[in-house]
């Protein structure tokens, strides 16, 4: 059961995250990656990480990409027209990547030969319990930066966005 | 038949989505689909973050993603005011147009 649930989610993602490469038009690919996050977030539930599918599914694939398809709406943007690509690139580039992936893929295989499995509910530490227990004792400071972050990203992005002159 | 997923299984699918991702960035041509392929490799890096928390039975690999998750929202409001900048300036998406710091 485990199995077929992973393979056809990874299938769903593997499939949209093509999806999200070639599409020539931006909103075919942001429906896309919305795809890709939706499943993730499902592969996070059988890993046990509840706290994380659900910010998943309400910060990525909502909030985040809600505001890539606001900016492409604001933007007006058509599809992509292909031209002046160069010849090495249109030789080498798919091969180079599949050869990248391969290598990873066979590092992957080497280093966990089926030492561990898979199985829902083998890692029942993954609620928001637990997790914020980790983030107010241990990761503290690092939490306290973030909103430090978030804060500078507030007032950077309204003073990019702001009229000019104002 | 196997009844559990063996953990690389995770990982190769992770390894999958971020050459995806890496492929995106360098093969198109439009601002905004480059900016999605960084969410793409951010949400491969953040699977398997998790898978290795499985792995160790222990829940700092899902802080790490949460932190991940934080700043790439972050990253997102700035990057796409960025965005909407430049194409107030220039009328352009196209990354090969905007060269200006090259001149």
């Amino acid at each position: 059961m485990d199995v077929i649930l992973f393979l056809v989610f990874a299938v769903i993602a593997v499939v949209c995250a093509i999806n999200v490469v070639v599409q020539t038009h931006p909103i075919s690919s942001a429906i896309s990656l919305v795809g890709v996050m939706g499943s993730l977030a499902v592969l996070y539930l059988l890993l046990g990480a509840e706290f994380l599918a659900a910010a998943q599914v309400i910060v990525y694939a909502g909030a985040i990409m809600v505001l890539f398809v606001f900016v492409i709406m604001l933007l007006n943007a058509g599809a992509e027209t292909r031209k002046g690509r160069s010849l090495l690139v249109q030789l080498l580039g798919v091969p180079l990547l599949v050869a990248f992936l391969g290598l990873m893929a066979y590092f992957v295989q080497r280093l966990y030969p089926q030492s561990t499995s898979v199985h829902f509910g083998g890692f029942t530490k993954g609620g928001a319990k637990e997790i914020g227990r980790a983030l107010f004792t241990t990761y503290l400071l690092p939490f306290e930066v973030t909103s430090i972050l978030i804060l500078i990203a507030i007032v950077g992005a309204i003073v990019l966005a702001r009229k000019e002159g104002d | 038949m196997l009844t559990a997923v063996p953990i690389s299984w995770f990982l190769t699918l992770s390894a999958v989505l971020f050459a995806l991702g890496v492929a995106g960035f360098l093969f198109r041509r439009n601002v905004i689909t480059v900016f999605m392929s960084i969410e793409l490799m951010l949400n491969a890096v953040n699977l398997s973050f998790i898978t290795f928390s499985y792995h160790r039975q222990e829940v700092n690999g899902h802080l790490y993603a949460f932190f991940v998750m934080v700043v790439a929202a972050a990253e997102a409001a700035v990057g796409l005011a960025i965005i909407l900048t430049i194409f107030k300036n220039r009328g352009t998406l196209n990354i090969d147009e905007i060269d200006s710091m090259k001149k």
